[in-house]
């Protein structure tokens, strides 16, 4: 008798989207998400104001229905750094998952598919790049190759290579000794093929559902970096960059911190939201639970 | 009054009708077998007695046990009954025990809870039991963690969890399903030593009739949620007098007709193993000495010739399935040779071994974990004509897909399916169109049909038999199960501790093993026939 779990059956792409919709977490990540991403793609287009329009007679304004977040202490439209500052943030994180990903994922398959000390030579590298926390590595590799926001994207990469070699290869090491596997390899099949073909398809979702979470974590990252005045440099502008330039101001004009706080704080929630729906939806095993 | 009645018993989840007016009593002290194939409804009438059935399910009917009207029963009372009155020992060993908790305290949780005695009591009581299910304190201390035992020790366990309390009914729900023969009969004598010395009252689930036959003095057959035949254990078995019990008896003694080939050893052989070992690093007992090495395989030599039909029969861990992994290229020997067709295999590199590997294909056990179940039938099956030389056209893939869907006995229309539109047995006939498909010579077969119904395997062993007289086809089958290798295969060997202790003609070796391992395997390996005589002489 078989030991081994049976695999999900495959459903339809309709009945991923009907579960995925009746997911509070889900719709609330989602619509988070696509909000801020939608700012982000207006601000190429349309501001309410030029961000690079200084007008000291209005600086530090608190909100009004001018200027619906106040203005910086360069009589800057704090709305239009935010939807501007979007496009950074997300920017520098996609880009750094994408690093993340692109790296992360062959090297934790390949760990996976080859065992023996190959995988022991990559995973203890791996841990090693892990013992030291991400973002105080990002401030070391920005303070070496000098602040800017290509740099902050690579660092912020960098540190996603090991999360997701780690996933991917937990996930294909589970897969590898099925027996869909072995009939694979009976085939003929070598060991890149078998990736391809059965391995990166199986471990899809958890690898989407990871990439949600270290989308949120590159936002705070991007942040952290520019607070410290190691990302975006100025005329650009960012999240981080804003909190950075608030903080000398704070006790006279709390508005300058709030927003872009804000930003961050419901960006990063509506993420891991989505991700946590996507779980729950991707995994048939918490599905049938509720 | 009878230990437990149940009278025209009706279940269904949401819309699904599960059973059908069930009937079914049990006295004190005495075994009542419940056979059926999967979805039978067997599993849901136990769980129905022991009020363990999933939300949606609505029960009608009566069920009484020891006086108490169990499906009016409060949950309150059911948590009393559960456990204290009634024991349940599940199938699967591996995942009805808890990791995390040592075998101690998981024996000892049932004692507190219903006896509510204190820790101290209740561990005695929990070693005592241990030590009567033949796990003794000196070699197996109350602070063993199930991982740190085997599958037969820990189905031990489950049976210890369940009888602590002296239940005065045990439901068993395939407890040996899992395990192979030999320890199979161990855990039957334990069962039938503890009902007799408890007079417990058993109720065995099984989809084995042999087993059955030998344990239980009435069986109710079961079918699509129905009480197909009810009685006396030896009268029904022997009379057949109903369709469906004659069904299941001639399906679980199937023997396919089969035209044994011409002998042909004046040929080189097929498939040539010599001394094959294979060691795996063991564990590290301190930081700087050597692992020891676990042997596997050790020394293994046979020849196989074309269309010859070889069981390699041996109880679980002898190393059957790692040298079927060596022959297949799928793990290479520590030292030994491997020739296919006089060609060395072990040596050779993966893109060397492509015109072995079109010549021998395999079938795996589990008809639903061989399959990616992201895949239609089509991809599935053809896989292995990657192995080609020159890549089919994309027609003319489908062309062979459906040829091979044809020998197995499906449709052409069934390419466009997913692995979950079939039911096991069909499944299991995609696995033989999988490994048919580029022709090989040679056929691995791992336990091929121990995880399908009697019917089913009955069908699929047809397919095997038929396959060999007309495509020539030379089967390896690895099996646990006797009566398998008897239906199917020539030739045994008989495999223990990772040597080949036996071998011969299937018939003579089975019939009169030699060997100390062989003796064990076919005195262990339940029979209906013996079975059944067995019950005659009782009764006389």
């Amino acid at each position: 008798m078989s030991t081994e779990p049976t695999s999900p059956p495959v459903e339809g792409a309709a009945h991923f989207v009907r579960a995925a919709f009746s997911n509070v977490s889900f719709v609330t990540g989602f619509a988070t998400t696509v909000l801020i991403a939608a700012m982000a793609l207006v601000s190429f287009m349309w501001t309410p104001y030029d961000i690079t329009l200084i007008s000291i007679a209005d600086k530090q304004l608190t909100p009004s229905v001018q200027h619906l977040f106040g203005t910086d202490h360069f009589g800057r439209d704090i709305l239009s750094m935010i939807m501007v500052g979007a496009r950074n943030s997300i920017a520098v994180a996609f880009v750094a998952v994408g690093i993340g990903i692109g790296v992360g994922v062959p090297l934790g398959c390949w760990a996976a598919a080859r065992g023996g000390w190959i995988d022991e030579v990559l995973m203890r590298f791996n841990d090693l790049v892990f013992a030291f926390p991400a973002l105080l590595s990002a401030i070391m590799i920005t303070a070496i190759f000098g602040p800017g926001a290509v740099n902050a994207i690579i660092a912020i990469g960098i540190f996603n290579v090991p999360v997701f070699a780690r996933v991917a290869r937990a996930g294909a090491m589970a897969l590898w000794p099925r027996e869909y596997i072995l009939a694979a390899r009976a085939s003929g099949k070598s060991a890149t093929l078998i990736t391809i073909e059965h391995i990166l398809p199986n471990i899809a979702s958890i690898l989407l559902v990871q990439a949600t979470i270290q989308f949120a974590l590159g936002i705070l990252a991007e942040a952290g970096l520019s607070y410290l005045g190691l990302g975006a440099q100025p005329p650009m502008t960012s999240w981080g960059r804003m909190l950075f330039d608030a903080q000398t101001r704070m006790m006279g004009a709390p508005h300058l911190a709030i927003f872009p706080g804000l930003a961050i704080v419901v960006t990063v929630l509506g993420l891991n939201l989505l991700g946590d729906g996507l779980r729950d939806v991707l995994d048939p095993r918490l599905r049938r639970a509720r | 009054m009878s230990l437990l009645e149940i009278e025209k018993l009706d279940l269904s989840i949401g819309k699904f009708e599960i059973l059908k007016g069930v009937d079914l009593t049990i006295e004190q002290g005495e075994v009542l077998g419940l056979v059926g194939e999967s979805g039978s409804g067997k599993s849901m009438t136990a769980l129905t007695l022991m009020r363990l059935l999933p939300d949606l399910a609505h029960a009608s009917g009566r069920v009484t046990f020891d006086g108490v009207d169990i499906l009016g029963a409060p949950e309150a009372a059911m948590n009393r009954l559960r456990g204290n009155e009634i024991g349940m020992v599940f199938q699967e060993p591996m995942t009805a025990l808890n990791p995390v908790k040592t075998i101690g305290e998981q024996v000892a949780e049932g004692i507190r809870w219903h006896a509510g005695v204190n820790r101290k009591d209740a561990d005695d009581r929990a070693r005592a039991m241990l030590d009567r299910v033949g796990l003794p304190e000196s070699k197996f201390p109350l602070s063993r963690y199930p991982h740190e035992l085997s599958g037969g020790q820990r189905q031990r366990v489950v049976i210890a969890i369940a009888c602590a309390l002296e239940p005065k009914l045990l439901v068993a729900d395939e407890p040996t399903t899992a395990l192979d023969v030999v320890l199979q009969a161990q855990i039957l004598d334990l069962l039938r030593d503890l009902v007799d010395e408890r007079k417990m009252g058993l109720l065995l689930i099984s989809h084995d009739l042999a087993v059955v036959a030998d344990m239980a003095e009435r069986v109710t057959i079961m079918r699509h949620g129905e009480v197909m035949d009810s009685g006396e254990t030896g009268r029904i078995l022997t009379e057949k007098a109903h369709p469906y019990t004659r069904q299941l008896a001639e399906a679980s003694t199937h023997v396919p007709e089969r035209t044994p080939l011409a002998d042909g050893r004046s040929e080189r052989p097929l498939l040539e193993v010599r001394d094959v070992t294979r060691d795996y690093a063991g564990r590290r007992r301190s930081l700087f000495s050597k692992p020891e090495p676990f042997r596997a395989v050790s020394g293994v030599s046979f020849a196989l010739h074309e269309g010859q039909s070889m069981a390699l029969v041996g109880r679980s861990g002898c190393g059957k399935s790692t040298l079927a992994r060596m022959i297949l290229a799928l793990d290479r020997p520590t030292s030994g040779s491997i020739r296919l067709f006089g060609d060395e295999l072990t040596t050779k590199s993966e893109n060397d071994l492509r015109p072995a590997r079109r010549n021998m294909q395999v079938v795996f056990q589990d008809p639903y974990g061989s399959f990616n179940p992201r895949h239609k039938v089509e991809r599935l099956v053809a896989e292995p004509l990657h192995l080609l030389e020159t890549q089919p056209s994309r027609s003319e893939r489908r062309e062979r897909v459906a040829q091979a869907l044809a020998e197995v006995g499906l449709s052409a229309g069934d390419m466009d399916k997913y692995p979950h539109e079939f039911s096991g047995g069909q499944r299991q006939r995609l696995s033989i169109a999988r490994a048919l498909i580029t022709r090989p010579k040679l056929i691995v077969a791992d336990e091929p049909v121990s995880a399908l119904d009697v019917s089913i395997r009955a069908q699929i062993l047809d397919l095997f038999a038929d396959l060999n007289s007309r495509l020539g086809v030379a089967y390896l089958f690895i099996t646990h199960d006797l009566m398998v290798a008897r239906a199917i295969t020539d030739q045994v060997m008989v495999m223990h501790e990772g040597e080949i202790v036996e071998r011969g003609n299937t018939a003579s070796v089975l019939d009169n093993p030699q060997s100390e391992a062989g003796k064990m395997l076919v005195a262990a390996s339940p029979d209906l026939e013996r079975a059944l005589e067995r019950r005659r002489f009782a009764r006389v």
